[in-house]
């Protein structure tokens, strides 16, 4: 299974980015391999509009099933449902803190948004 | 000729004068509400509702059969309003802005293009003004498209006032272009001179020629005059502060019932914009218009393309 953890950093360490579409990186962790990729999201960083979609669209380019971020907007929590990845909101601590959590069972999956959006 | 009714700051006057304006101007006049998000201006001339039609913008469908789930459509769309999932795209329709380039990068045909209803336009009389007035429907975030259509069905001979919603964005862009003069009502108070000032810098930017109404004048406040003095701009009228203009307007009355008087000014006011306009010669309607062949048009509710 592929996890995507929004990250501020570059490493397993690193905090976690709280916010999805404008998150500093993605860290692309494969639960079988134990392996990690580092996707940057400089673009969306300082997108104008539609941070959340385009980073929704990043997420299941990469082939993840699930995502651990601290919070997720209306557009991309309708498009990540869409392309059938699980969510998970309200995650915080380290990149590796949250993949052992959700590996243990401790995370809820979200079942909406639990920020405004604000395209406009 | 167009007269556009506008402000940067929001509840500065415009309605109270764009409807007493055409109670006063002896030609044939129409009065078209652009503020579409909040059309007042029948609240005070109470007009008969003769037409009403549905306006609808375009925006793309996607045939799941057709589609290879390619992105093309997503990353040409400059709005974002397509997610480019790897199961498809998903189209967020309240972000699409109509311009149809989706449809024609799609190498397979599965997009094509249907109406999305965002509102109606209104038109009636009250009296002997025509009033035209667009009413955007609620939760659409996007009023240009409406107030283009609102504009087009007004008349192309006589008067035409043109109640502009209030900013300096695209919906008052909208409003704005083509228009022969633009009125900007104003208060003495800070935010009133602020939101002036911007709106100065919108009306010189699209080189319409304009002046300034102050509303709530009160005797000794300079701050809008100095303004107006030092950036030479003709101040065309100033409404005094008054309590029984403010009950007469909370009524929903015309001014005139309780300024009498304000009728003359009016009047002269618009005869000084009337010198200052040669018809058709100020700025240039810039409409932008995508044009689409005919077999493009899908039945049902008029379309107003984007520009």
């Amino acid at each position: 299974m592929k996890i995507i953890v929004t990250s501020l950093g570059p490493s397993l360490d690193s905090p976690m980015d709280l916010r999805f579409g404008r998150a500093a990186r993605f860290i692309l962790f494969d639960d079988e391999s134990r392996d990690f990729q580092i996707i940057e999201n400089t673009q969306n960083l300082n997108a104008a509009q539609g941070a959340g979609l385009q980073a929704a669209e990043i997420v299941s380019r990469a082939g993840a099933e699930c995502v651990l971020t601290g919070h997720c907007g209306p557009k991309a929590f309708k498009a990540l449902t869409a392309a059938g990845i699980r969510i998970y909101t309200g995650v915080d601590g380290t990149v590796a803190e949250a993949i052992d959590r959700l590996r243990a069972g401790q995370l809820k999956q979200a079942e909406s948004a639990d920020s405004q959006g604000h395209a406009f | 000729m167009k007269i556009a009714i506008a402000s940067g700051k929001g509840g500065t006057g415009k309605t109270t004068l764009a409807v007493n304006l055409a109670l006063v101007v002896p030609e044939a006049v129409a009065l078209l509400d652009c503020d579409v998000e909040e059309p007042n201006c029948h609240i005070f001339l109470a007009p008969t509702v003769e037409r009403s039609e549905a306006i609808g913008v375009m925006i793309p469908v996607v045939d799941p059969d057709r589609c290879l789930a390619c992105g093309s459509c997503s990353r040409f769309c400059q709005y974002h309003a397509i997610a480019g999932l790897d199961t498809g795209p998903l189209i967020f329709p309240e972000l699409c802005h109509s311009c149809g380039g989706c449809v024609r990068v799609c190498p397979t045909g599965a997009l094509s293009e249907t109406t999305r209803e965002i509102g109606v336009v209104e038109e009636g009389w009250a009296g002997r003004v025509r009033v035209i007035q667009g009413r955007l429907r609620i939760t659409e975030a996007s009023s240009p498209p409406l107030i283009r259509a609102v504009k087009k069905r007004g008349p192309v001979d006589g008067i035409t006032l043109i109640d502009c919603p209030p900013g300096t964005s695209c919906p008052v862009i909208a409003a704005l272009r083509g228009v022969d003069f633009a009125i900007l009502v104003t208060e003495p108070t800070p935010f009133g001179l602020h939101d002036l000032r911007l709106a100065v810098g919108m009306v010189r930017t699209l080189s319409i020629p304009f002046g300034v109404v102050v509303n709530r004048a009160q005797d000794g406040n300079r701050s809008i005059s100095d303004y107006c003095e030092t950036q030479r701009i003709s101040i065309l009228l100033e409404i005094p502060d008054s309590r029984q203009v403010a009950e007469a307007y909370s009524r929903g009355q015309s001014v005139l019932t309780a300024l009498p008087g304000l009728r003359s000014e009016l009047d002269r006011l618009y005869r000084n914009i009337k010198t200052r306009v040669r018809p058709g010669t100020g700025s240039e309607p810039c409409e932008c218009t995508v044009r689409r062949r005919p077999q493009d048009q899908p039945a049902g509710a008029s379309s107003e393309s984007q520009s």
